[in-house]
């Protein structure tokens, strides 16, 4: 479970002084739902990731994750959370195995248990013919494999992936999709943001359109149908945000 | 240290070990550099002095014509080819076309044969080896002439040679050898293991904090539930690792090149050889127990400043000034006659150097040892303090 209370968060910088990155956002994702964090380059969806995921702290508001208050317990939020993005990279000198291990251990996992969850692991996602080479050596598809096996080494009950399949080719963005479907047909909590329509249509339960920081529009697809009158996700997106880029325009 | 803090320590090390920037700045240039400094300063030199004290030089004899018996004592003088005099003599010099010049007054012979004082001018190109070793062989021999001729004098008037000799004198060096020698070439040791424990830190610095940053792990690293301090502490005992390796690698190295170039040197200047003297366990070990501090000091100073960078190249922009900054110091503690003081005492790096040197040379100053080891402590402490502080930063681990 996830609930994020008026989350904010506020950066100071050097060129446009005070900046509002997230502002005021609240939300609950359910176990057994994908929640969709919708939202163009620069909205705050990373930065509400982030700091669900305990890497950044929020200037005001709170969340609780997995039952674990972000602000109190962080350390249990992260032990109880399986965090995915472009950004989280492998590292390269380290074999497939050894990178999951290596997670294995930082989550305080006994030797013996790590080998059993990565064979299994590795056997349900192919990872065995790459296991041993070096993640600097790997295709795309395999590093992507590679990032999942670690997110899951530990049994989150929370997934938080963000744009996790920005960059990548079709098939490395199909097991990323089928991944997040099988997270959530486990029944965990599962949130993502992306800016690509087709997967919020294709995956989300619960849709959050994010704008400026703020949380603009939620509900499933067919709330968010009903109340726009409109049928297309993208043209309910931009009909929820385009009075907020003409009030900033204005603003300017 | 915690589990986590070795989790991570033992991660940071399997992986840079797999790095071979690391592994050459770690193991292979601290192994390499002492051999490769006493060889080829070996050979320059015995290259250089050999040719040196083979080449018979051209000294030119100035004289007016009328002592033909300076000339021929001159001539006397085996290995020195004497040519005659011309009035450009000066430049020849300048231009290393003869090695110098003997200038023979006029009336010479007749005021030696008559007791009257003279005077013999021997011209040379000061700081040239060639020119130094003609004028010296000159000199030398007119000395012993010089005596020949008192003791001549003496005796034709039926006086004691002892008359114009009426005591000798000798110095004689007290000091132990490994003091004399030490306070010259063992010097050196402490401002390589110095320098080098600096640049065998240097790339594991980088590359566990800009470089993590440069490649996209450091987010991956923040994600799992252990927390920043401990993160940071088995980064940190990585590059204490490579730096104290390093630093024991090059000991190691130089005292068995040491070891090697005195062998083959043995015989060659006897006592004088300055390589006659030996670096005791002892000292080995206070030197490296002196530099522990300030390898702490190197390695989080270091982490602290590459964390501040986003990219490997910049990290390299920020440490390469430093490199100055830790030199001059150690190059500072190289110089003779530079002697520490308690204020001096508080000068990071500067201090280890001095107090290496004599510890090397086989003194301790238990004061001086303690007050150095303490503040270089104290500064360690301060720079691991920055540096974890650092790593909680938002603003520096997320800079853009």
């Amino acid at each position: 479970m996830i609930e994020a209370e008026s989350l904010c968060k506020v950066f100071q910088d050097k060129k446009r002084g005070t900046v509002r990155a997230v502002d005021g956002v609240s939300f609950v994702c359910k176990p057994g739902q994908i929640y969709g964090l919708l939202g163009a380059n620069g909205a705050g969806k990373t930065t509400t990731l982030r700091m669900l995921a305990t890497i950044l702290e929020p200037t005001d508001g709170t969340a609780r994750v997995a039952g674990f208050d972000i602000m109190r317990d962080a350390q249990k939020v992260r032990a109880n959370i399986g965090f995915l993005s472009t950004s989280t990279a492998l590292y390269g000198r380290l074999s497939a195995y050894e990178m999951v291990q290596y997670f294995g251990r930082l989550h305080g996992l006994e030797d013996d248990v790590i080998d059993q969850r990565v064979n299994a692991l590795f056997a349900r996602l192919e990872m065995n013919d790459f296991r041993d080479r070096r993640c600097d050596k790997l295709s795309t598809g395999m590093k992507q494999k590679t990032s999942i096996a670690r997110t899951l080494i530990h049994n989150p009950q929370v997934m938080i992936f963000d744009e996790p399949t920005l960059g990548l080719d079709v098939m490395a963005a199909r097991t990323i999709v089928q991944f997040i479907r099988e997270c959530r047909d486990q029944a965990k909590t599962v949130i993502f943001s992306t800016h690509v329509m087709s997967e919020v249509e294709k995956l989300c339960d619960h849709i959050g359109i994010i704008h400026g920081g703020k949380l603009l529009a939620e509900g499933t697809l067919a709330d968010l149908r009903q109340r726009s009158g409109l049928h297309d996700l993208e043209d309910i997106f931009v009909q929820v945000v385009e009075p907020h880029i003409a009030k900033e325009a204005v603003a300017r | 240290m915690t589990n986590n803090t070795f989790t991570v320590y033992r991660k940071e090390l399997k992986d840079s070990l797999r790095d071979r920037r690391t592994l050459i700045s770690m193991v292979v240039v601290p192994i390499v550099i002492f051999p490769l400094i006493s060889i080829g300063m070996f050979t320059f030199v015995s290259k250089v002095v050999g040719k040196a004290l083979e080449e018979v030089p051209k000294v030119m004899i100035l004289s007016a014509g009328d002592s033909p018996r300076a000339i021929e004592d001159l001539k006397a003088i085996k290995g020195i080819d004497f040519i005659p005099g011309t009035p450009d003599y000066a430049q020849q010099i300048s231009d290393k076309k003869i090695r110098a010049a003997v200038d023979i007054p006029s009336g010479f012979d007749a005021a030696v044969d008559h007791d009257t004082a003279t005077t013999l001018k021997i011209y040379n190109y000061e700081g040239d080896l060639k020119s130094g070793i003609a004028s010296d062989k000159i000199e030398k021999y007119l000395k012993d002439l010089q005596i020949q001729t008192v003791q001549k004098r003496l005796q034709a008037r039926n006086l004691p040679p002892a008359l114009a000799n009426p005591f000798d004198v000798k110095k004689e060096n007290v000091a132990p050898p490994e003091k004399v020698s030490g306070a010259m070439i063992g010097g050196f040791l402490p401002y390589f293991v110095i320098i080098l424990c600096l640049t065998g830190a240097m790339y594991p610095a980088i590359d566990l904090t800009a470089g993590e940053k440069e490649r996209g792990t450091i987010e991956t690293i923040l994600t799992s539930p252990v927390p920043r301090t401990q993160i940071v502490l088995g980064k940190f005992l990585m590059v204490l690792t490579a730096a104290l390796v390093t630093a024991m690698l090059a000991i190691t190295s130089m005292g068995v090149s040491f070891h090697v170039a005195k062998a083959f040197m043995a015989g060659a200047g006897g006592a004088n050889n300055p390589l006659n003297f030996t670096i005791g366990l002892k000292a080995i070990g206070a030197v490296f127990l002196m530099v522990l501090p300030l390898a702490v000091l190197f390695s989080a100073g270091l982490l602290a400043i590459a964390l501040m960078a986003k990219s490997y190249k910049e990290a390299q922009s920020y440490i390469a000034p430093l490199m100055i900054v830790v030199v001059m110091p150690a190059v500072a503690g190289l110089m003779p006659g530079v002697e520490f003081n308690a204020r001096m005492a508080l000068i990071p790096i500067l201090s280890t150097s001095l107090v290496c040197k004599e510890i090397v040379a086989g003194t301790y100053h238990w004061n001086y040892i303690a007050i150095i080891f303490g503040s270089t402590c104290v500064y360690a402490s301060a720079a691991l303090f920055v540096a974890v502080s650092l790593f909680k930063r938002e603003d520096v681990l997320f800079r853009t």
